[in-house]
C-alpha cells in the first residue's frame, strides 16, 4: 500500500452507507416492480371454429399409448389391472395408463392449471371434469382440444339424447361424457327408522348433528333452492340469497353434522352422520359392497342430474389414442361393461337389452345384481324421470363470485 | 488471492442458502403480496389495483375462523407445554442411557405420514367406532355422544400431531443445564421445588419458547386436523385460505395469508417482549 492510496478504512467507511442504500433501492424497486408486474394474465379464448377442429387434428397419429386421469371407483380393477383397459389394449393396441388422480374438480384444476397456462403437458391425453365451474374454466381458457366428429362415429350413434345435447358444451365441441349420476340422499336404515323421501326431511331435529350435507358450493345452493321450489338451472341471485338463509337455518339448528367435499359415504356407512348428500352411483357401489342397511332417495323436491366428462386437454401428447378411447367406450358392450361396475345413469336406453343378456348369463348373486341394475330407475331412467331431472347453471366468472359469496360462508361460518 | 478468496469466503457460505430463499420463499412472498391487493378473475385475468378493501373484506368474511385459528393455536401450544414439559424433564434428567432410544420413540410417529395419523384418529374416534361405539352400547355414554366434530377433537390432535415439536427443544435447553448449578442451588438450601422454579426453569425457558414458535404457529395455520377431525364450527382459517386458492380466489387467499402471518409475528414478538428475550431470532436459532 503507498501513500496516496486512502486509508481502507475511510474507504470503507465512505462506501458503506452509500453500499447500504444502494441495496435498498434496488430491494424496494425490484418489490415495486414485482408488486405491479404480478398480475396474473387472463387467457380467454375465442370459442372453437371448424377450421381449428382440421387444423389441430391434420397429420396426428396414433401413437399406441394413452394416459388417462380419472376418478376412484370408476373403473373396474382387478389386482393390479384393469380388464377393460386391457380388452381396449389388445382391441386397439394402445395401451393404457390409468391414475385415479382426481379427487375432485377444484384441486384438480388448480394442479394442472399452471402448467396448462404455459403451454406445457400435463401428462394425460384424458381427464374427466364434471359440468360445472371448473369446465367452464377450461372452456373459457383455452384449455381444450376441439374434437374431430369423424373420429366419434360409435358417440353419435349410440349415446342418448341427454348426452348428444349438453347446455354446457353445445355441439359436443370439447367433450364426450363418462357417465352421469343424480345427487340425491343417502341414509342409513339402521339409526334412521323412518323414511326420508324429501330434502325438506333433513331439517329435521330428530336428525340433529346427524346430517351430511356437500361442501361444494353449487351442489350445497342446489339442494337449498330445490326446498324454496326453484329450478337451480333458471335460477336468480335473489334465489340464492334465500336457498343460502335456508341452508344458514339448517346449520345454525345444529342439525348440520359436517359439510363433506366428497369423503361422505363411509361416513354415512358408519353412522357417523345417518343422512347425507350423495351421488347415487357412490351409494350403490356401497350396497354392492355389502351394506344393506344404505337407502339412497332422489328427493320429492327436484334433483339436478350432473355429468363427468371425458375431455383432450392442450398439449396432450396422444390425442389420437384418446379420442379411439372415447369413441371405443360408446360400443354397446364395452359402455355395458363399465355401466355395470360404476353404476350410474345409463350413456343410452338400449343398454338394457346388453345388461339383460349378460343377466341370463349370469349365476348366482352377479344375475341378482344385473337384473336389479335393470329395474332401478336411476340406471334406466324413464324419459319422463330424465326430463324431471334438472342442470346446473352455468355460471359467468361475475355469476360465480356472487354464486360463492352467498353459499361458501355457510360452510365455514 | 488468499485475501480476496478469504473476503468472498462468507458470501460464497450464504450464496446456497440465500439463492433457495430468496427463489423459494422471497420470491413467492412478494408474487403473494402483489395479489392480495390485485381484483379480477382467473378467466378475465387479474389486475394490480392496490385495492387494500380486499383485507378489509377478508376480515370482515372470515373473522371468525380467523379468531378460532389464533385460540386453537393457543391452546394447542398450552397443552403440549403441559404435556412436553415433564416429559422432556424426565428424559433430560431421568433418562440414563436411554436417552437416545427416548428421543427415538417420540420422533417415531414421524415415520407415518401426518395425514394417515390423523386419519387414523378418525377411525378411532369416530361415532359407533371401536372405542366410542361399546361405551355407547354399555351405557357409559348418552348414544348422542360424539367426540369427532367438537373443539377438543382438533386441539387434541393439533396438539398430538405438534408435540414432538415443542417436546425437543425443550429437552434440548434441559440437557444444556450444568448440573453444577443445581447442586449449587440445593448447597444454598433450596428445597427441590424452589431449586427447579428458580434455576431449571428460567434457565428451560429459550427452549420453551422455541417449542411455541414451532408448536404455536404451524398449529394456528393449519387446515388438516380441522377437516379430518372437524365439524360444522370446527373451520380454521388454513381450511379457508385453501378454499380461496382451490377456487382460484387468489387475492382473497393472499390476503388472509397475509392478516394470518402478521397476526402470529405480532403474537410471537409481544410474547418475546413480556418474557424478556433480548432478541427472538438468537433464541429460535438455538
Amino acid at each position: 500500500m503507498d501513500a496516496t492510496s486512502p486509508d481502507p478504512a475511510l474507504l470503507r467507511g465512505l462506501t458503506r452507507p452509500r453500499r447500504r442504500d444502494v441495496f435498498r433501492l434496488t430491494g424496494l424497486a425490484a418489490a415495486g416492480l414485482a408488486l405491479s408486474a404480478c398480475g396474473v394474465e387472463g387467457k380467454k379464448a375465442p370459442p372453437a371454429g371448424k377450421s381449428e377442429v382440421e387444423r389441430f387434428w391434420a397429420g396426428k397419429v396414433k401413437n399406441g399409448r394413452l394416459d388417462f386421469a380419472n376418478w376412484a371407483y370408476y373403473m373396474e380393477a382387478e389386482g393390479k389391472s384393469y380388464p377393460l383397459l386391457d380388452r381396449f389394449a389388445k382391441e386397439s393396441g394402445i395401451t393404457v395408463t390409468y391414475k385415479e388422480v382426481i379427487e375432485d374438480n377444484p384441486s384438480f384444476f388448480g394442479k394442472v392449471e399452471p402448467q396448462l397456462r404455459s403451454g406445457q403437458s400435463i401428462g394425460y391425453d384424458i381427464i374427466v371434469i364434471t359440468n360445472g365451474v371448473e369446465f367452464g374454466k377450461l372452456k373459457a381458457l383455452g384449455y381444450l382440444t376441439p374434437l374431430d366428429h369423424s373420429k366419434l362415429p360409435n358417440f353419435l350413434k349410440n349415446a342418448g339424447p341427454q348426452y348428444q345435447r349438453r347446455s354446457y358444451d353445445e355441439g359436443n365441441v370439447y367433450s364426450v361424457p363418462y357417465t352421469s349420476g343424480v345427487t340425491g340422499i343417502a341414509y342409513n336404515t339402521k339409526y334412521v327408522d323412518w323414511e326420508i323421501t324429501k330434502i325438506a326431511d333433513l331439517w329435521d331435529p330428530r336428525l340433529k348433528g346427524k346430517v351430511g350435507m356437500m361442501s361444494d358450493p353449487q351442489e350445497l345452493g342446489n339442494f337449498g333452492m330445490f326446498l324454496g321450489g326453484v329450478d337451480p338451472e333458471r335460477s336468480t341471485p335473489a334465489d340464492w340469497k334465500k336457498a343460502g338463509e335456508r341452508l344458514q337455518e339448517q346449520r345454525d339448528k345444529g342439525v348440520v353434522r359436517k359439510y363433506y367435499e366428497q369423503d361422505y359415504i363411509t361416513a354415512v356407512a358408519k353412522g357417523e352422520v345417518w343422512a347425507c348428500m350423495a351421488w347415487s352411483g357412490d351409494a350403490f357401489q356401497e350396497v354392492l359392497k355389502g351394506n344393506k342397511d344404505l337407502r339412497f332417495v332422489v328427493p320429492a323436491e327436484g334433483a339436478t342430474i350432473w355429468t363427468d366428462n371425458m375431455l383432450i386437454p392442450k398439449g396432450a401428447a396422444n390425442p389420437v389414442d384418446a379420442i379411439t378411447f372415447m369413441d371405443w367406450l360408446y360400443q354397446p358392450q364395452n359402455a355395458a361393461e363399465l355401466l355395470e361396475y360404476i353404476q350410474y345413469i345409463a350413456p343410452w336406453d338400449g343398454l338394457k337389452d346388453v345388461v339383460k343378456a349378460h343377466a341370463a348369463e349370469a349365476k348366482g348373486e352377479e344375475k341378482a345384481h344385473l337384473e336389479k341394475m335393470v329395474q332401478s330407475p336411476l340406471v334406466f331412467p324413464t324419459a319422463e324421470d330424465l326430463a324431471r331431472f334438472r342442470g346446473y347453471r352455468n355460471l359467468t366468472p361475475a355469476e360465480e363470485k356472487e354464486f360463492r359469496s352467498v353459499f361458501v360462508p355457510v360452510v365455514e361460518g | 488471492m488468499r485475501r480476496v478468496r478469504a473476503a468472498l469466503a462468507p458470501y460464497l457460505l450464504v450464496l446456497p442458502g440465500g439463492l433457495w430463499l430468496t427463489v423459494f420463499f422471497a420470491v413467492p412472498l412478494l408474487a403473494m403480496l402483489s395479489l392480495s391487493t390485485q381484483e379480477g378473475n382467473l378467466v378475465e385475468g387479474f389486475r394490480q389495483t392496490f385495492r387494500l378493501q380486499n383485507y378489509v373484506d377478508a376480515v370482515t368474511l372470515h373473522w371468525e375462523p380467523l379468531v378460532r385459528s389464533l385460540l386453537y393455536g393457543l391452546a394447542t401450544t398450552a397443552a403440549a407445554i403441559v404435556i412436553g414439559f415433564p416429559l422432556a424433564y424426565w428424559i433430560a434428567f431421568k433418562g440414563g442411557r436411554r436417552k437416545s432410544s427416548y428421543l427415538f420413540l417420540i420422533l417415531l410417529p414421524f415415520f407415518v405420514s401426518f395425514v394417515i395419523r390423523t386419519i387414523s384418529w378418525k377411525f378411532l374416534l369416530t361415532d359407533e367406532g371401536v372405542l366410542l361405539g361399546p361405551l355407547k352400547d354399555a351405557g357409559v355414554l348418552p348414544q348422542g355422544f360424539h367426540v369427532l366434530a367438537t373443539d377438543f377433537a382438533v386441539i387434541a390432535g393439533l396438539t398430538y400431531n405438534f408435540l414432538p415439536f415443542m417436546v425437543l427443544p425443550i429437552y434440548v435447553a434441559l440437557e444444556r443445564i450444568d448440573p453444577r448449578v443445581i447442586e449449587a442451588a440445593y448447597d444454598l438450601y433450596a428445597s427441590r421445588t424452589q431449586a427447579f422454579l428458580r434455576v431449571v426453569f428460567p434457565l428451560a425457558l429459550p427452549g420453551v419458547f422455541a417449542g411455541v414458535l414451532m408448536t404455536g404457529v404451524p398449529a394456528a395455520s393449519d387446515f388438516v386436523n380441522a377437516s379430518v377431525l372437524g365439524g360444522v364450527d370446527n373451520t380454521m382459517i388454513g381450511n379457508v385460505i385453501y378454499n380461496q386458492f382451490r377456487a382460484s380466489e387468489y387475492p382473497m387467499g393472499a390476503s388472509l395469508s397475509f392478516i394470518l402471518m402478521a397476526l402470529m409475528l405480532l403474537g410471537i414478538f409481544s410474547y418475546a417482549r413480556a418474557l424478556g428475550t433480548e432478541d427472538v431470532l438468537e433464541v429460535a436459532a438455538r
